[in-house]
């Protein structure tokens, strides 16, 4: 059995602020960074840029052999974890190995949802969240003409226009009226939508996917309306789900992820979560909920890391705040907060570009736009910190980006 | 992690004019990565610029490790080849300091032109400053600190930071006086037969220091060591009184000494009595503040002045508030002692004798300066005086004498007198420095 004091299992972004936390005040108590994947750290979110060939497979990577060597930190690629048990503080491995922890992170992550789609189990479908995904989809692409690509989020539009530009003839099925829907309201998924057509990809909205004909790389994708969308090249892209079949009987409280409180603790002793795999507190509802984002990951990674080196100046985690940054075909969309729906005043604009300003009670609780864009991180300070605009209404919403950096250059010197 | 170079930004200098918006979208060949706006009340700026976070959220997010921070100028450097332009980074950033530029298409921030910024050089009003103060701590925190650990003086005093950093700069080709003070009271000359020191110290008496380290140069220069420092650390009562004669004889042949004075406005180390350099109006516990007597009713002798009129190899004044000003000076003032005298006069508040609580010493140094009770200057025989730090737009001398316990007792004539003086002062400077 290996030993250390602070076992991380994954290795992606809240794993790395972890340890960047806990390194701030132990200097050298051991630690161990487990991950199921076989490479260096990675983000999922380059794999669209992998899948387009503008990111080759070699320069994804967020750390090198040399950090982990300088940092003190034993990375463990291909541990692929499969069991917990907290009263013996051991995580076991698929390769028979175990690790004995004082404290451990659960970063696993998420993994694609697959739906349950009658026939999916005979054709060859892909997925996008691992760099062998991404490659796997590139290969397959180069030989393909029709690619269906079922889910209207980010990665299923990202996919869809990296296919387009390859020149694949390219449908979308999204269940929801609108492409992004959790993230932008009706005006804004509209003029995104116009892009993807102008491009030639085709949007089957509030459609669903209710079987696949065929089986091996061709197939026919039925929707509920009775179309039939022909594909030899079909991915899946409907969601993620938090990483937690491991956890099975370990007595972790699970709902759909890893739940924890405001210190990022699960329910058992010297355990935490954080990133994708754990459902922590909404900043807007104050309920839990999953908020699968690197912003997020990063925050309570680090809230993790401090309570798990036992750091003095850690403050309990404010809650996620949803953002996203798109790029689509060169232009911009972006969206902070609480966007589509709720607050009591809502300020639109539409000249070349589109925004929306949602404010409740003086205060900004969510911003978008598309083709215009604004300093996100900006407005998520004024969102979070709910700073009073009353004062400066008016010119918050007539010049949104200037009156921002003013109430930061002057609130923060 | 160390400190580093950095923009800094005085709003309240700003007046709006652009220019170094102008000069950093020229610079860089894009959009300007530092933006002025409007600020709260007329006439009044604001900037968005990247601040070169010490733990760069911007760096965290970003899902390609395009964002990193550079580990020898603390600079937020952006490897375009990386990039993907998901702009991630934005969000991360919570003072625009790095965003979209609309024409390329892909993020800009600041890069401080490589440690000599565009933007400042053509600043008109000093708005935008570069302050070179970290890299000076980052280089000294890795040179030998001279002065015995364990050692210190009252809390928040200034003397100590003095020691420390002068004695790493100077090296241990050193000897070094300290005369009866703070500095060998907080145990410079050592207890029990050993030194507070790793160079050869010693105590001279109050009256007597400049004329032994004049023999001792004298005694190196006959065997052939041209590479040791012979200087004073000395209080502004052993320099400008019981001193002076030897200080005064010294600097009249060009003795080449370094004399650094420490300058606490009067005997603290004893008991708080007055000297010549105490300010008018001060308390002190030889001019206190009752029926009779309202601190101190003369001015302080302008020892810095004096020594400019022995026309030595280098005089300068410097504040611990501006540490990047006091080493450029340090360094010039080693130099000089290998030709001749060379005076540094160090301004060195006293959070005992003057009552100021020990975390606002080093702001009463910048709230001396601003106020001009302080000017920072230097002086050679060859260039003559000139400011290192502009006087123009001071704060009221009011700001900084409320500060100060030891003025507690002033009322709006006596520190009318006191802004007087200082009005004098600067005005003289500025005839010396025009010339």
């Amino acid at each position: 059995m290996r030993k250390t004091k602070y076992l991380i299992v994954g290795s992606s972004h809240a794993a790395l602020e972890a340890l960047r936390a806990i390194r701030q005040v132990d200097g050298d108590g051991a630690m161990a960074m487990l991950t199921r994947d076989a490479h260096l750290p990675y983000s999922p979110t380059i794999l669209p840029y992998v899948v387009s060939g503008r990111s080759p497979a070699s320069r994804v990577l967020l750390r090198d052999e040399k950090f982990f060597a300088e940092n003190g930190c034993t990375f463990v690629p291909n541990a692929t974890a499969t069991a917990l048990d907290a009263n013996a503080r051991t995580v076991a491995l698929a390769s028979g190995e175990t690790w004995y922890y004082e404290k451990l992170l659960i970063a696993t992550g998420a993994a694609p949802a697959i739906p349950p789609i009658p026939g999916l189990e005979n054709v060859r479908f892909h997925v996008l969240r691992s760099l062998e995904d991404a490659q796997a989809l590139r290969a397959s692409m180069q030989g393909a003409r029709r690619a269906v690509v079922l889910g209207a989020g980010l990665v299923g539009l990202h996919a869809a226009e990296n296919l387009a530009e390859a020149g694949l003839v390219v449908s979308v099925v999204e269940m929801q009226d609108h492409v992004l829907a959790g993230y932008f309201d009706a005006t804004a998924s509209t003029r995104i939508e116009a892009a993807f057509r102008d491009h030639g990809v085709t949007l089957h909205l509030g459609r669903k996917a209710v079987g696949i004909e065929g089986a091996g790389e061709s197939c026919t994708v039925r929707l509920d309306d009775g179309t039939g969308i022909e594909a030899d090249l079909l991915l899946v892209a409907v969601g993620v789900k938090p990483a937690v079949e491991w956890l099975a009987g370990s007595g972790i409280a699970i709902n759909k992820g890893v739940l924890v409180d405001d210190a990022l603790r699960t329910n058992l002793p010297d355990i935490w979560a954080a990133g994708d795999v754990a459902e922590a507190r909404d900043f807007h509802t104050g309920s839990p909920s999953l908020i699968g984002i690197i912003p997020t990951a990063v925050e309570q990674g680090r809230i993790a890391g401090m309570g798990m080196a036992g750091d003095s100046y850690l403050k309990p985690y404010a809650g996620g705040v949803p953002v996203n940054t798109f790029r689509f075909f060169g232009r911009v969309a972006l969206s902070i907060g609480k966007t589509t729906e709720g607050g009591a005043e809502i300020a639109e604009h539409e000249a070349q570009g589109y925004r929306r300003a949602v404010l409740a009670e003086g205060r900004l609780i969510g911003f978008s736009s598309v083709d215009e864009p604004f300093d996100v991180g900006v407005m998520g300070e004024l969102i979070r910190r709910r700073v009073d605009l009353s004062g400066c209404r008016e010119s918050f919403l007539a010049r949104p980006l200037e009156t921002g950096r003013r109430l930061m250059s002057e609130g923060w010197r | 992690m160390g400190a580093f170079d950095t923009i800094a930004f005085h709003p309240e200098r700003c007046d709006g004019c652009g220019a170094c918006m102008t000069a950093c979208s020229t610079a860089k060949g894009g959009a300007s990565r530092l933006s002025i706006v409007p600020g709260a009340g007329d006439g009044r700026f604001e900037l968005a610029l990247c601040r070169q976070c010490g733990d760069p959220r911007c760096v965290m997010v970003c899902p390609a490790g395009a964002l990193f921070k550079e580990s020898d100028t603390g600079v937020i450097a952006w490897d375009e080849t990386r990039c993907i332009d998901c702009l991630l980074c934005t969000a991360g950033c919570a003072y625009a300091g790095i965003a979209l530029d609309d024409a390329s298409g892909r993020v800009s921030k600041c890069d401080t032109c490589d440690g000599d910024p565009a933007c400042v050089k053509v600043c008109p009003t000093g708005a935008l400053e570069w302050v070179t103060a970290g890299d000076i701590y980052r280089d000294y925190g890795e040179k030998e600190d001279l002065f015995v650990p364990g050692l210190s003086a009252c809390q928040g005093c200034n003397s100590e930071l003095i020691i420390r950093h002068a004695m790493r700069k100077i090296g241990r080709n050193a000897v070094v006086a300290t005369p009866p003070g703070c500095i060998p009271g907080m145990g410079s000359v050592g207890y029990n037969g050993k030194t507070g020191c790793k160079v050869p110290v010693f105590h001279p008496l109050l009256t007597n220091t400049a004329s032994m380290l004049a023999g001792i140069r004298r005694q190196y220069d006959r065997t052939g060591r041209k590479d040791m420092v012979v200087m004073a650390l000395a209080g502004d009562g052993g320099t400008s009184d019981c001193g002076f004669h030897a200080v005064s004889g010294a600097a009249e042949r060009n003795e080449k000494i370094l004399y650094v004075c420490v300058d606490n406005e009067g005997y603290m180390n004893t008991g708080m009595q007055r000297s010549s350099t105490t300010p008018f109006g001060s308390w002190t516990s030889t001019t206190p503040v009752g029926d009779h007597m309202r601190g101190k009713s003369q001015d302080a002798k302008d020892l810095p002045m004096v020594m400019v009129a022995h026309k030595c190899a280098y005089v300068a004044t410097a504040s611990t508030g501006y540490m990047d000003d006091l080493y450029a000076k340090l360094d010039k003032a080693i130099a000089a002692s290998f030709e001749g005298f060379s005076y540094l006069h160090i301004y060195s508040p006293c959070p005992t004798g003057w009552r100021i609580p020990s975390d606002k010493v080093i702001e009463a140094c910048r709230l001396s300066v601003e106020s001009n009770f302080v000017t920072l200057w230097e002086y050679t025989r060859e260039k003559g005086l000139h400011f290192t730090r502009s006087p123009d737009r001071p704060i009221p001398v009011q700001a900084y004498v409320e500060m100060l316990g030891k003025y507690r007792h002033l009322n709006a004539a006596e520190t009318a007198h006191i802004q007087a003086k200082v009005d004098e002062k600067v005005a003289l400077l500025r005839q010396l420095a025009a010339a």
